[in-house]
């Protein structure tokens, strides 16, 4: 169905009146240690895991911290070789496995998968709260094996580095993987299954918001890539305790066997990182640019693209391996094609601004920073993906430089994002405007500094996880520590405002940021079943053009000029409709 | 679907029966799926080891007791007729069948474990077992017929790997001939027999671990079938415990050949 919407010749819906703030929420429904271990409330366990992964993004900062402090001198500033290992390992293994993987699927996937499609809770709520236990224990092992005296493998584990050559807690680290990885299975076939059959009436697949495409095709990978590395992680820990051969050449076994089924998991994986985080996106540039999003369908299967491609080019890690010519061709090749679902979510974005009335409040902020991040990293890819210039850069810190601009500056960004778009329907409370701005920008300029830098380094042949460095580097290395300072103080401001929020902050309304989505028709925070009736969805995700949600409403004056914040960074003209209203149709 | 909103085994944040039941067989099928990437991974490194040493894995293979695999194939197989059996009875409402089935299955399945842990005893009890205990027993083979030429290792093996207590057993005095100067035998590398006992232990593990967990469900089922909240209408508990059931007895029709009947024949030739 296609409404072609003249110009003027609608009036705008009538806004609903604002919900009662409930008396019973799903913060305030029980309020024991109890009533949240043994939930099996969806945002409940949401919020279960923010707080866990947000314990593991301290510690993953804290590791990378001594990585860079250390590189402050070329000949180690503070920790000698053998702890320069194990600090660069615990920050791969916790960022990872235990921050980037779970962080949106698992916390703002749990909270609004259900809230956006227009159901209860998550197909299976007991499996959703045995996960995070099962994330919990394997959590408990790596924190283990890193209390112990950590792993010196790096995160890769690759043998004979990980087997006969390592002295350090490899087992209990592969332990803790191998276990939280079913978390990530069952929070994926949850989420999928979700998907398929408890959408609200009227909620076509054409109709789901694109953050619920994204998450399904994360949840996709989750469930087709895991249990394969967890088979993976098996064997290194059978070679190890046995002292047999799986991986070892000289009694038989091959290392590459272990690279091709570690990298037929962890490269898709590192879409398990991304996909969510465009997803965010997706969501929070419509809405702060008022306008529909441009292609939907293109950004919605690219998702899907994204998923399946990502499955066939595990072999670009293995140039240098030793893998065949022709074989390291085709994944070549393969690795190239990634680029063109991931350009056409760029293109769409881009389009989605164009014209758009922007307001640039921190959920906004963030999102910009992830497109032109990942921009970057996106396209450092290309470089990575080509033989030719791949022998030249690998295992340098070009490679370092680029993951980073994809996995943060692309994934914690889209993290970021997030957590600020759908801060005031969690918690009911709005945080500082001025603040949270503040700490967006210094992210920003702070991960340029940081990881500029190390680009440059890595041309020049500097490699990575290399504690020592000719002199020449130090420039850049001085230059990416500091960046890396500023970086760190941008990510502590969230903690600091955002706690402060939750006492100080203004009472958020249902929907603060006049956005369409199902999870604001909700009170803030929602209510213990999310909608009083089952929600009757009536049109597509993003009807900003004409001032509707999905259930057909009109949407409160988004925050702008005139709102209690002032006009702030405003561009354009606001409002429902805005300038763009002839030119947008209803998509569903 | 009015007629069903009210039973007790709807679960409250379901529509209705119809959408509880998608929702639970759409989950298993894709639980399944990824138990098969699981074992897949298992079985495309097997599969290549195999390619590259199909002498020392046929060899590795010929030792183990194929026997034991065999009566527990027909024991899984016999299971996974009596767990469709009891889906039969579940939808029919008929409690006394769907009991005895569930029973019997559980007792199919814990039979296949103690035939699995009678050949684990006998495979530790031969040293049969990748590491120090395998070094340990083929090192002492080699060690005592370093001094002897082909055929007095022959003889000596031919004395000294029978009765009830062996000096050698069969499998490290074979091993150890072949890799003898002068045999006319195909030489083995015990690295890469090892490399196959391997993946022996760690594939009839997790299987077994299955097993285990299977055991669990179906016990699981028969309390709930007790409890009553499977009347007929609600069936499909029973049947996606028996999806389950039934990829765990697949995955083992495909570890039988694998792993026992890789070195049948292999044994008598030179």
């Amino acid at each position: 169905m296609s409404i072609a919407v003249t110009h003027g010749g609608l009036t705008a819906a009538p806004v609903p009146p604002e919900p009662e703030p409930a008396k019973v929420d799903y913060l305030n429904n029980g309020h024991s240690i109890w009533s949240w271990l043994f939930t099996v409330d969806h945002k409940r366990i949401g919020i279960l895991y923010l707080i866990s992964i947000s314990v593991f993004f301290v510690a993953g900062g804290t590791a990378a911290g001594i990585v860079r402090l250390n590189l402050l001198s070329s000949s180690g500033f503070i920790v000698d070789e053998d702890a320069y290992n194990r600090a660069f390992t615990a920050h791969g293994v916790m960022m990872l496995f235990f921050f980037l993987i779970p962080a949106v699927p698992a916390v703002f996937g749990n909270f609004f998968i259900p809230m956006m499609i227009g159901t209860k809770d998550l197909a299976f709520p007991k499996l959703n709260i045995a996960s995070w236990y099962v994330f919990m224990i394997g959590a408990a092992f790596a924190i283990w094996s890193v209390l112990a005296g950590g792993i010196d493998t790096g995160w890769t584990l690759y043998p004979p580095y990980s087997t006969r050559a390592s002295q350090s807690y490899v087992i209990p680290g592969v332990v803790g993987a191998f276990i939280s990885g079913f978390s990530s299975i069952m929070t994926g076939l949850n989420i999928m299954v979700t998907v398929h059959k408890m959408r609200a009436p009227g909620m076509t697949w054409s109709r789901l918001p694109l953050f619920v495409w994204s998450l399904y095709a994360t949840s996709l990978i989750q469930l087709l890539a895991t249990p394969v590395v967890a088979i993976t992680l098996v064997l290194i820990a059978v070679e190890r305790a046995w002292g047999v051969g799986i991986f070892d050449p000289a009694l038989g076994g091959d290392p590459v066997l272990f690279q091709h089924m570690f990298w037929f998991y962890s490269h898709p994986a590192v879409y398990i990182m991304i996909l969510p985080g465009m997803g965010v996106i997706s969501e929070v540039l419509t809405c702060f640019s008022r306008k529909n999003v441009f292609g939907y369908h293109a950004v919605a299967w690219s998702s899907v693209g994204i998923a399946v491609v990502g499955f066939l080019l595990w072999a670009h890690h293995m140039f240098v391996a030793g893998i065949s010519f022709y074989a390291a061709l085709l994944f070549s090749l393969l690795s190239m094609l990634v680029a063109v679902p991931s350009a056409i979510k760029v293109f769409n974005w881009t389009a989605t601004l164009y014209r758009g009335s922007i307001t640039f409040q921190a959920p906004m902020l963030f999102s910009l920073g992830f497109v032109v991040l990942f921009i970057i990293g996106g396209l450092t890819g290309l470089y990575l993906a080509t033989l030719g210039t791949d022998i030249h850069l690998h295992d340098t810190y070009f490679v370092v430089a680029h993951f980073h601009f994809v996995m943060v500056g692309g994934m914690v960004m889209g993290y970021f994002a997030g957590l600020h778009y759908w801060w005031p329907k969690m918690t009911g409370r709005m945080y500082s405007d001025w603040w949270s701005r503040v700490a967006a920008s210094i992210i920003i300029v702070g991960f340029f500094f940081t990881f500029i830098p190390q680009f440059i380094m890595g041309y020049h042949g500097m490699p990575r996880r290399y504690p020592n460095y000719p002199d020449e580097f130090q420039f850049l290395n001085v230059m990416s520590t500091a960046g890396a300072s500023i970086l760190g103080i941008g990510y502590l401001m969230p903690a600091v405002y955002l706690t402060l929020s939750l006492f100080f902050g203004q009472k958020s309304p249902a929907n603060p940021w006049s956005a369409t989505g199902l999870e604001w028709a909700s009170p803030s925070p929602p209510t213990v079943h999310n909608f009083d009736s089952t929600p009757v969805v009536v049109c597509g995700p993003y009807e900003y053009a004409i001032g509707v949600d999905q259930m057909g409403r009109g949407l409160p004056e988004p925050p702008g000029p005139g709102g209690a914040e002032g006009p702030h960074g405003k561009v354009g003209p606001t409002g429902p409709a805005g300038p763009m209203q002839k030119e947008t149709h209803v998509v569903g | 679907m009015s007629a069903s909103t009210h039973t007790p085994a709807l679960k409250h944040h379901f529509e209705d029966l119809g959408q509880q039941h998608a929702c639970e067989r759409l989950g298993i099928w894709m639980f399944l799926a990824t138990e098969i990437l699981f074992f897949g991974g298992l079985f495309g490194a097997y599969t290549m080891y195999r390619l590259w040493y199909p002498h020392e894995f046929e060899l590795a293979s010929s030792h183990l007791n194929w026997k034991f695999a065999t009566v527990n194939t027909v024991f899984l197989i016999t299971s996974s007729l009596t767990m469709t059996l009891a889906i039969r009875s579940a939808k029919l409402g008929d409690r006394s069948a769907l009991y005895r089935n569930l029973l019997l299955t559980a007792a199919l399945a814990t039979a296949f474990m103690v035939v699995k842990g009678f050949e684990y005893a006998q495979d530790f009890h031969e040293r049969y077992v990748p590491g120090p205990l395998f070094a340990a027993e083929y090192d002492d083979a080699t060690a005592a017929v370093r001094s002897m030429s082909y055929s007095q290792a022959e003889e000596y093996f031919k004395q000294n790997t029978q009765g009830e207590h062996p000096r050698h057993q069969n499998w490290a005095a074979d091993l150890a001939l072949r890799n003898k100067d002068g045999s006319p035998l195909m030489a083995a590398d015990p690295g890469k027999v090892q490399l196959f006992l391997c993946f022996y232990y760690i594939m009839t593990g997790i299987h077994g671990i299955h097993i285990l967990v299977g055991i669990g469900c179906i016990l699981w089922v028969t309390w709930e079938a007790w409890r009553g909240t499977i009347p007929p209408e609600n069936y499909s508990t029973v049947e996606i415990v028996s999806l389950y059931w039934h990829l765990v007895d697949a995955i083992w029709l495909f570890l039988m050949p694998l792993l026992y009947l890789a070195g049948i024949g292999y044994g008598g030739h030179h």
